[in-house]
């Protein structure tokens, strides 16, 4: 189609006429379709405190600074408990999550008609929901604290490690897995030393990358009522002291660079 | 002794790549499976240890009906029957040695494996057949460090393990330079003699089937054309199984001797 001849000439361009003219006019309709909606949410906002906004951010900055580095001291507690909690929050997930990846994985999942639903059903219905969500949930369950926070990170990521696992198990060499299978090998054992080695870069990729996350999840946990050091923020918010919150920001800053370079050295000492 | 009765193979997708097979395999014979892309020679020999499931016919190996067994029975006789991959199919993850001791499993509980606590009678035989193929100095490398003869070596030793009574070799050469080829092949006719195994070999090497194997059948959609000698082989064969062309040359005699000399030297210095 896009070849016509101009006398001896064969002209090749990437679309042709009537191609090119439907993605022109798709353009047109998307950017139709954006002014429409920017004009919407212009008329709704109410613009004076959009041009004070600066004026309001530099006041809070000024007071939160000097940050208040004295209030450290009652930090490194509910600092730790926020590390616990994803940590145990992650190891609690990889658990449940590991064998929910293999029932979902098509090549592994010993009944594709009923355990495979229902291990995909699993995966959406945790992976949905937000963490401060199922936190919130959880808190009113089993009460406030720190086990309502590290069950809430477990159940958030449930979903991701069984998801990203099963697509894992699910790429891997067939090959090496009927060399095991014409040995005369188990399941299991087809399981343990075909599938398993394949998947373990992957594996502890997305593990040390769903604690990252978490690490980051479970600093707001407390907004809820869910322990560590979201509880202290929140407390700090409602009675405006600023430099208190100056200083957990910070924290929490220092606490995410470390948990990240951490995941990536993991990573790459593994692939 | 195996013996393939009227073998058949319809895939799902209509085509019969196997048309009523029959093929009778004495202890202790080399036979090479030639034909073009598409015969069938890879489904029949995965037909055997039923890796593919054969959709009529019956194969029995010393006397076991392979055909009718249940899913427990046919692990058992898998183990009975080595097989070496074109892609050589290693677990690339694992050690050597993790790799040759897979050729065990069949023999083994799934913990015991699991944890590789492998007999030491199997350990001392891995030994054995790794100083047989040349490889004995590094048991210890991962899989994916090795070059495609010497995976290939591994592969064949994890068939050898097995104890087999029958070795089932898919284009054991096809991703390997020429000369390499003609050590591998080289070395597993060496070794069904010395150990009076029956094995089939499909090739896609004519000279090289001609080298190394005494007896060869062609197949050309789904049916055999051709059983006999290698030095039976003549255009007009050729032409019956792979269709019109000049086979002169492919069926040119090799002067066998002269290759070993050169060949010794250079296993030692590819070691």
């Amino acid at each position: 189609m896009p070849v016509t001849t101009k006398g001896d000439l064969k002209v090749w361009q990437r679309r042709d006429r009537a191609k090119q003219f439907k993605i022109w006019f798709a353009w047109l309709i998307g950017v139709a379709i954006f002014m429409f909606c920017w004009e919407i949410i212009s008329d709704k906002t109410t613009w004076f405190f959009v041009f004070d906004a600066p004026r309001i951010a530099a006041d809070i900055g000024g007071r939160a600074w000097p940050p208040r580095w004295s209030y450290l001291s009652e930090l490194w507690k509910p600092m730790w408990d926020t590390i616990n909690i994803a940590t145990l929050g992650t190891l609690l997930a990889i658990i449940m999550g590991v064998p929910v990846a293999f029932l979902a994985a098509t090549n592994t999942t010993p009944s594709k008609r009923f355990l495979r639903p229902l291990a995909l059903l699993i995966i959406v219905s945790t992976r949905s929901i937000n963490s401060l969500v199922w936190a919130l949930l959880l808190v009113s369950i089993i009460g406030p604290g720190i086990f309502a926070g590290t069950l809430a990170i477990a159940i958030r990521s449930i979903g991701f490690v069984a998801k990203l696992l099963y697509e894992a198990i699910e790429e891997t060499d067939i090959n090496q897995i009927e060399a095991i299978q014409a040995t005369g090998a188990s399941k299991l054992q087809v399981i343990a030393y075909g599938i398993v080695p394949q998947i373990m870069p992957a594996f502890a990729g997305l593990s040390v990358f769903r604690w990252d996350i978490n690490i980051r999840e479970s600093t707001i946990l407390g907004l809820v009522g869910a322990g560590g050091i979201g509880l202290y923020l929140s407390s700090s918010l409602n009675i405006l002291a600023w430099p208190q919150v100056a200083v957990i920001l910070i924290m929490i800053l220092v606490a995410v660079v470390i948990s990240e370079w951490v995941s990536s050295k993991v990573r790459l000492a593994i692939i | 002794m195996l013996q393939l009765k009227n073998l058949g193979k319809r895939y799902k997708t209509g085509d019969d790549a196997l048309k009523g097979v029959n093929l009778e395999i004495p202890d202790g014979q080399l036979v090479g499976l030639i034909g073009p892309s598409g015969a069938g020679k890879s489904t029949l020999i995965r037909c055997v240890n039923r890796l593919v499931e054969p959709t009529t016919g019956t194969v029995t190996l010393n006397n076991i009906e392979v055909t009718s067994l249940s899913a427990g029975g046919l692990r058992k006789e898998r183990r009975k029957m080595g097989m070496i991959f074109q892609e050589y199919a290693l677990v690339d993850r694992l050690t050597i040695m993790e790799n040759v001791m897979s050729g065990r499993l069949g023999y083994m509980g799934f913990w015991k494996s699991f944890f590789r606590k492998y007999p030491q009678a199997d350990i001392d035989e891995a030994f054995r057949l790794l100083e047989r193929v040349g490889l004995d100095h590094m048991v210890d490398k991962r899989a994916d460090e090795l070059s495609g003869g010497q995976k290939q070596r591994v592969g064949i030793a994890r068939a050898l393990i097995q104890d087999p009574e029958v070795i089932l070799i898919d284009e054991p050469t096809a991703s390997l330079d020429p000369k390499t080829s003609r050590q591998i092949m080289r070395l597993i006719s060496e070794l069904c003699r010395e150990r009076n195994l029956s094995a089939i070999v499909n090739i896609h090497d004519v000279a090289l089937a001609q080298m190394f194997v005494e007896r060869i059948v062609g197949l050309q959609m789904g049916e055999i054309v051709f059983d006999g000698a290698p030095d039976e082989l003549t255009p007009d064969v050729l032409t019956k199984i792979y269709g019109e062309e000049d086979w002169e040359a492919t069926i040119d005699e090799v002067d066998e001797d002269e290759d070993i000399t050169i060949d010794e030297k250079s296993v030692e210095a590819s070691i």
